[in-house]
């Protein structure tokens, strides 16, 4: 498709920090145990229905669990290997099933299907069976893909802006072709169009993709998060359904349709100032993350993230990648306490406030920890979020309106529209320390389970 | 610094739970979260912004000091000025200063004592923690109170802010007025011989005044007999000049276009207060002045628009006032609305009204009170806007 229309946004703000990653590939062992986290889907029940006990055997693609909520969707094993622990949070939530992955990953054999002649209903089934279709996200809220929709458009961002954010050109490396037929399964599962947001400097397996319409963003943060894309290109009405998903899961279904396997290959970039070298990895969905770690980091006082430092997940240091994340991040852990800090900042960070002389060097990269530079206030100063969220929406009113339950307002503001990550820049800046992400999660799951 | 936090840290549990103090722990909390950034670590995004709301209001704090100073050296110079000794600008200012301090620095510490004694109080008893916004209101206040108020006035206005203007409403970030202005609006209300007239706003004995001496600010004079009078004026000069530098009789810390300013610009570059109120409040008090000039209804005969800006508090209302981030409207468009409907009520009041001649506390907090109603309308519209776009 031509592509002509390019989108400026102007409003945003990229925190600029030591340790993005390097080109080129980190040598790091392989990891040895993989899990899959129920926890890292959101709108799943507590406790999945298991199909494998501890010790059998399982094939890359074999399901482990289901929800009983949506018993379609079949979470498949990203390796081949042994169920060797169930780990269990409170109230005996299931929060990770680690398996054991073998010398050479063994695929389960699906039947391969040729996208153009076969039913929507034929492709579906492939992918609920498989656990591709995981990989689908729906919004609003940010669940899985309910099978039983047609989405009006699924939105594809190829580049991210995030902090010490992996390079998509990087990651799609090598899985140019199984992306090109990922887009075109797409195209038969929605009854509008396949969107792809890229970014100024995006490598032409994007920019070139067939069948698809391709929109060019420029700007800050958060202009490669999809859902500002999506509002850019589309917005989400109440009552429309679209679908998200990363570039590298479009690959992983494209191979599922070529060669019939689900082979849940992830390129990760590990990052953060405190790795003793960046870089990338290739591993699979749900990989332990230590040996990518052992004997990379320059102290032990740090924290790790599956994702990114906005809107990524806390794991442990032998702890597994999350099922959408394509970055580790490690940051020292900011539990000290800082004499005067909010006076006399003991080191230099990054701050969308110009009360730090930091905004007159805006390339600068800085070190940060995960201290919270303060206490949290009741809300003071206003429009600060609007400066760092280039939607037309009022995100100080929306997260309020949150706070006091009003259904109304919520869809009116455009609660249907975002989604944590969305938001996430809102909370760095914000002067009263709320928590926003929380805060919008809270609204959603309210308006998802009653609204 | 190592030793600080051990005592800080030796002291502590006593005010934990189960401590002999523990009733008192967030007074002491304050005290301890002023000295050291907690510990604690960021949960939801794992990284924060540097900035926080002591540094916020510190900044406007900051912002504030020129008129302080120059405020309190002012004082000084109207008060030789009355009495007919060291008139002149570069005499004495040792003298000036010293003289401006000891009349301003126990306001300024009574009306912190006040304010901030109330504020540990509430937070003891509600348990919470001590908000930071106080540290800004007690720097306003003594700034926009004459030079010879009383400081029991002080005292019971602070009081009175504070209990009433906010923490009846739950605390900063809460109160729908100015906190600042309720105080001085409270002492022109229930005393207004101490906040009106001519007399109150130079510091001193009037009895040894020198012959002629009237006290009259520029505002008062130009409110009487218009661009006239205001060029005629003994002993003190009222030319624009001196309406800039601030060598002039007013409150405190409103007098100087400079020093105010300075603040102005310190707010502006770190972006802590609205440009869009600022320059709206400016454009509205343009407008009214101007149309009020033409159509020969205004108080000021003769009085061009533009000296409206440099005449009493008009501009350290607009700086520090309306520009507080709390009472005034959130929306970007909603500020642009309240700050020129601001300058529009502060010149009807100042250049209408039969009573008194200055109308910027009335016209902000009137507009504190619509600040709301202004960003609901901004918001519905938003909501229509995405109402429409569904059909």
């Amino acid at each position: 498709m031509v592509r002509t229309i390019v989108i400026k946004l102007s409003r945003g703000f990229d925190i600029r920090l030591l340790g993005s990653p390097e080109q080129g590939l980190l040598e790091a062992k392989n990891s040895r145990l993989f899990a899959l986290k129920p926890t890292d889907v959101v709108g799943i029940g507590p406790i999945p229905k298991l199909h494998k006990a501890i010790g059998d055997r399982v094939l890359a693609g074999e399901p482990l669990f289901f929800d009983k909520g949506s018993p379609r969707i079949q979470f498949g094993s990203p390796v081949s290997g042994e169920v060797v622990e169930i780990r269990r949070g409170p109230k005996r939530a299931i929060t990770e099933v680690v398996i054991a992955v073998d010398a050479e990953v063994a695929f389960h054999q699906f039947e391969k299907l040729d996208v153009a002649s076969c039913s929507r209903e034929q492709a579906v089934d492939l992918m609920l069976n498989s656990g591709a279709w995981t990989l689908l996200k729906q919004r609003p809220f940010n669940t899985l893909a309910d099978p039983e929709a047609t989405p009006r458009d699924i939105f594809v961002s190829c580049f991210d802006t995030a902090p010490l954010a992996p390079d998509h050109n990087m990651l799609i490396k090598g899985k140019e072709s199984a992306f090109q037929k990922g887009l075109s399964v797409l195209n038969k599962l929605t009854s509008g169009g396949v969107h792809l947001g890229v970014g100024p400097e995006s490598a032409d397996v994007f920019t070139k993709a067939d069948g698809v319409n391709v929109t060019s963003f420029s700007g800050p943060h958060p202009a490669g998060n999809v859902g500002v894309q999506i509002h850019h290109l589309a917005p989400i009405n109440k009552g429309d359904v679209v679908w998200t998903l990363k570039p590298q899961d479009v690959a992983i279904i494209g191979k599922l349709f070529s060669d019939g396997v689900f082979d849940a290959e992830r390129t990760v970039a590990v990052t953060g100032d405190k790795t003793k070298k960046t870089g990338y990895v290739k591993t699979r969905i749900g990989a332990s993350v230590e040996p990518m770690l052992a004997d990379n980091l320059k102290h032990d006082h740090v924290r790790c993230i599956s994702g990114n430092a906005l809107s990524g997940t806390q794991i442990e240091k032998d702890g597994f990648l999350g099922l959408y994340d394509d970055q580790i991040t490690v940051l020292e852990e900011g539990d000290k306490p800082e004499f005067l800090g909010w006076l006399i900042p003991s080191y230099k960070r990054p701050s969308l406030s110009r009360t730090f002389p930091s905004f007159l060097r805006p390339n600068k990269e800085y070190h940060v920890n995960t201290n919270n530079h303060g206490e949290e206030r009741a809300y003071v100063m206003s429009q600060q979020y609007e400066k760092v969220l280039p939607m037309d929406l009022h995100p100080q009113y929306l997260i309020k309106s949150i706070l006091y339950g009003d259904f109304e307002q919520m869809e009116g503001l455009g609660i249907y529209e975002v989604v944590e990550e969305d938001l996430a820049l809102c909370e760095f800046v914000c002067t009263s320390k709320q928590p926003v992400q929380q805060i919008l999660r809270a609204g959603l799951d309210l308006v998802r389970l009653e609204g | 610094m190592k030793l600080l936090e051990n005592l800080v840290g030796k002291v502590k549990p006593h005010f934990e739970e189960g401590g002999k103090l523990e009733n008192y722990y967030y007074g002491f909390e304050a005290l301890e979260t002023f000295l050291f950034v907690p510990a604690q670590t960021s949960q939801g995004t794992h990284i924060k912004d540097g900035i926080d709301l002591k540094r916020t209001m510190f900044t406007v704090v900051v912002a504030m000091i020129p008129a302080l100073l120059f405020g309190i050296w002012n004082v000084g110079q109207q008060h030789f000025v009355a009495m007919g000794e060291l008139t002149a600008l570069s005499e004495g200012f040792m003298d000036k200063f010293m003289y401006g301090s000891l009349k301003v620095l126990p306001i300024v510490i009574t009306a912190y004592g006040v304010g901030l004694g109330i504020e540990f109080v509430f937070a003891i008893i509600r348990k919470h923690p001590v908000n930071e916004g106080f540290l800004v209101s007690g720097m306003l206040i003594p700034l926009i109170m004459p030079p010879t108020i009383p400081l029991w006035m002080v005292a019971v206005a602070t009081a009175f802010a504070v209990i009433i203007g906010k923490e009846a409403f739950g605390g900063t970030g809460m109160n729908i007025l100015n906190v600042a202005l309720m105080a001085r609006v409270f002492v022109f209300f229930a005393h207004p011989t101490y906040m009106s007239g001519d007399l109150v706003w130079v510091a001193g004995d009037a009895s040894l005044f020198v012959d002629g001496f009237s006290g009259a600010t520029p505002l008062g004079v130009a409110y009487l007999g218009g661009a006239e009078a205001l060029a005629n004026v003994s002993i003190f000069n009222y030319d624009l000049t001196n309406l800039i530098m601030g060598t002039i009789p007013g409150s405190i810390g409103e007098t100087s276009v400079i020093a105010v300013g300075i603040g102005a610009v310190i707010l502006l570059v770190t972006g802590i207060a609205s440009w869009r109120i600022m320059a709206s409040v400016v454009v509205g008090t343009l407008v009214a002045g101007t149309v009020f000039d033409l159509a020969g209804i205004s108080y000021f005969q003769g009085v061009p628009a533009y000296t409206h800006l440099v005449m009493g508090s008009m501009l350290f209302a607009t700086v520090f006032m309306a520009t507080d981030p709390v009472t005034a409207a959130q929306t970007g468009t909603g500020k642009i609305i309240y700050g020129f409907l601001i300058g529009i009520f502060g010149m009807i009041i100042r250049a209408l009204n039969p009573a008194y001649p200055e109308g910027w506390m009335l016209a902000i907090l009137l507009m504190n009170v619509f600040a709301p109603t202004i960003d609901h309308y901004v918001v519905q519209s938003n909501i229509k806007r995405r109402i429409s776009r569904a059909l």
